[in-house]
């Protein structure tokens, strides 16, 4: 499974680094806040949000499971 | 009371929501995003507030066959899926409604405006929470059940015309309404679909492993009752 996550990493890099021109038109993006690598701040503490909510939820499914174990085994005792 | 279980016992599907997730959070932020002018960056709402509508339409989807399935098997394990997939699909239409408006602010100027495709999918969410509203109403457990499976499918069938149909009968500032079937121009960006996809697949995921919790919570409750 490493591997998967390892393939769409290298994915999204690739993807992005075939550079799309920007067609001339002054429409204005976050070329600044990508130019200074700043946009990577953001990426990151997007991932940590979305990494403490994971694993609380992992938390939580581990709770359930817990449950259900000494509930089967109280059933069969 | 029937055995209560859930099918989707393994975990490797939850690996797989995380993994996408992921993938849209990071892929969503970082990839190259055609130009348009007014839209700008905000384009890549695309994964997180369509990916909403998207992944709520699966789940409510999914919902209704349950009800279905209920209505045909009196099952009751049917019942609960149904309305765990109902109240998953709903948290996502909120979140869908909410994104959906401050998008709007910052590309139309409003919070809200009177435009068909918003309205629908307002009133959608209206009759999905008297959904919950007559769950929460009835004491009878088998009557409960029946009812809210019939309105279930009530429920469902509003969502084509309120969200499909009758947005494309008018003008609309949405885009995929207004005569316009389905995507546009950006829509159909082969990078914003590089992201768009999975994220669909990723949000769903996720919903069905919250779904899957709530079940074996409620699958040990009912079976604590059928021991005391």
């Amino acid at each position: 499974m490493k591997k998967w996550i390892l393939i769409l990493i290298a994915n999204v890099m690739a993807f992005s680094a075939v550079a799309q021109q920007g067609t001339g038109e002054a429409i204005e993006m976050a070329d600044a806040l990508r130019a200074s690598g700043k946009i990577y701040v953001v990426v990151i503490v997007v991932t940590v949000i979305l990494t403490g909510l994971i694993l609380y939820l992992i938390r939580l499914d581990r709770k359930v499971g817990r449950l259900e174990k000494e509930f089967s085994e109280r059933i069969k005792s | 009371m029937a055995k209560l279980t859930f099918d989707f016992k393994q975990n490797w599907w939850k690996l797989i929501a995380v993994v996408l997730v992921y993938y849209t959070v990071i892929g969503g932020f970082l990839i190259k995003v055609p130009r348009i002018a007014i839209v700008q960056e905000s384009v890549r709402n695309q994964f997180f507030h369509v990916s909403m509508w998207f992944s709520m339409m699966i789940l409510l989807t999914t919902s209704l066959v349950f009800s279905i399935r209920y209505l045909a098997k009196s099952k009751t394990r049917f019942d609960v899926l149904a309305e765990e997939f109902a109240y998953m699909g709903i948290i996502l239409g909120i979140l869908g409604l909410a994104t959906g408006s401050i998008w709007a602010r910052f590309t139309w100027g409003a919070w809200w405006v009177n435009d068909a495709k918003l309205n629908g999918a307002a009133i959608c969410m209206l009759i999905y929470l008297a959904y919950v509203i007559l769950r929460n109403s009835i004491e009878d457990e088998i009557q409960r059940a029946r009812i809210a499976a019939v309105y279930n499918i009530f429920a469902w069938s509003t969502l084509l015309p309120l969200l499909y149909i009758l947005p494309r009968l008018t003008d609309s500032l949405h885009p995929g309404s207004g005569g316009n079937p389905g995507f546009n121009i950006y829509d159909l960006d082969n990078n914003l679909r590089l992201v768009f996809y999975p994220s669909i697949i990723g949000w769903t995921l996720l919903g069905v492993w919250i779904i899957q919790l709530r079940v074996r919570v409620k699958e040990l409750k009912s079976k604590l009752e059928d021991i005391s």
